[in-house]
């Protein structure tokens, strides 16, 4: 397992999403990847985003203008 | 056992879709949902710049859709690819630059190269007949399949009784007398089938799928391309010409200016790529200034972005001209009238 980062600053939805989800089809099951956003709308859409296609929400902390929502990869076939 | 049929359902966020994939998934078809995003799409974003949406944001109703039906959603990053659609397109724009019948084409194509390579059988839209002037007439619906090579792998569930018999239904995947003859602009089939289907919560977006179907975002595409003397554009420009006041008050150049807080946030942004001006004697808003402009351009430009300053009734305002990559100078100005701004002026 590791962890990854992803900077998704100044993208608007759903582009942190599409950015999240072609890192996630890289990484193995089990890897954490932290992607940090500046569009709200991102603390909706990659959560949405993981329950449908099967990986995990581990956690969303905000900051000032930021927020960070962090994954971790599931069992998934093909990302 | 027979082998589990797949299908890859073109998932808009709107309800036929929606619709057309839950009529498919109940024959028992393995449905997955792909979705493109072309950088102009109502979908997302706007919503995310402007400071009384920002504390509420709006669900991304492709992923909202998806979760509904139980599917997985690939989104796909088409920015690149859609220019030559949106710029050469075959058979022209609809009422705005709409491409319709060039962009269902492409989205099609991709559906059709997506679902070769994961070994799916067909694809799904919740395209309706006669629905839309352009892209969904009785005659150019099998254009569509035509073009994008896709040919009878395309499934449109809710006419499909309307058309000719596809791969799926011929192979008995599929059975035709469970699909739909809906045609027309009536939404009132739909709202049946979606009550009958226990659907009730969805959305309606008015109009078309994306911006270029909107007259005042056309007419500012067409301005820029139009000021550049070539069609070039990025994400970025897509994306500026959704934010703030838009005036060009010279051919060569205009202004961007930020009406609320959150637009000031988003045009923050973009301060290392465009000339910006920003009053510092009154609140006011910041502007970017996108083009060419000499000593007198940016004298002009400081005196309109006062006249939107809270000083724009002072005798003089003083406002900070910062260039891309030069020294930052304070101009002091008399805001202009606001009669003195031509209407001509907004785009
Ligand atoms: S409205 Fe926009 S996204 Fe929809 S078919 Fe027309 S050009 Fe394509």
């Amino acid at each position: 397992m590791s962890r990854h980062e992803l900077d998704c600053r100044r993208l608007l939805c759903p582009m942190p999403v599409i950015r999240t989800q072609n890192r996630v089809a890289g990484l193995a099951p089990g890897d954490e990847l932290a992607v940090t956003c500046t569009d709200p709308g991102a603390a909706k859409d990659i959560p949405a985003w993981c329950r449908i296609n099967g990986h995990e929400l581990l956690g969303i902390e905000h900051g000032d203008d930021e927020l960070v929502v962090t994954v971790r990869v599931g069992a998934s076939e093909d990302g | 056992m027979s082998k589990q049929r797949k299908a890859v359902a073109l998932i808009s966020g709107g309800l036929d879709s929606m619709l057309a994939t839950r009529v498919v998934q109940e024959q028992g078809i393995h449905v997955e949902g792909i979705n493109f995003f072309t950088g102009f799409c109502v979908e997302g974003h706007t919503h995310a710049i402007r400071r009384q949406e920002r504390a509420k944001p709006k669900r991304n109703n492709a992923l909202w859709v998806a979760e509904q039906l139980g599917i997985r959603l690939h989104i796909v990053d088409i920015v690149d690819e859609y220019k030559d659609v949106l710029l050469n397109p075959r058979h022209g724009y609809g009422k705005n630059l709409n491409p319709c019948l060039d962009c269902k084409v492409f989205m099609v194509g991709k559906a059709h190269a997506w679902m070769r390579e994961h070994d799916f059988d067909f694809i799904v839209t919740g395209e309706v007949v006669g629905q839309r002037p352009m892209s969904q007439r009785s005659a150019t619906m099998p254009l569509v399949a035509e073009e994008s090579g896709v040919g009878d792998r395309l499934l449109r569930p809710l006419c499909a009784q309307r058309l000719a018999e596809t791969l799926p239904e011929r192979e008995g995947w599929i059975d035709r007398d469970r699909l739909h003859d809906f045609s027309g602009r009536s939404r009132k089939p739909q709202v049946a089938l979606a009550a009958e289907l226990g659907i009730e919560d969805y959305a309606q977006p008015a109009g078309g799928c994306c911006f270029l179907t909107d007259a005042s975002y056309s007419a500012k595409l067409a301005d820029l391309w139009r000021a550049r003397g070539n069609r070039e554009y990025d994400l970025d420009d897509i994306m500026l010409l959704k934010v703030g006041r838009h005036l060009r008050p010279r051919a060569h150049f205009k202004l961007v200016i930020a009406r609320e807080e959150g637009e000031v946030k988003f045009l923050q942004g973009y301060r290392r790529q465009f000339t910006h001006l920003l009053p510092t004697s009154h609140p006011g808003p910041l502007a970017l200034l996108d083009g060419r402009a000499d000593v007198d351009d940016l004298e002009l430009a400081a005196r309109i972005v006062a006249r939107f300053s809270q000083g724009r009734d002072a005798d003089k305002v003083r406002v900070e001209v910062v260039p891309t990559g030069g020294e930052a100078q304070t101009l002091e100005v008399a805001p202009l009238a606001t009669d003195a701004i031509p209407s001509g002026w907004y785009v």
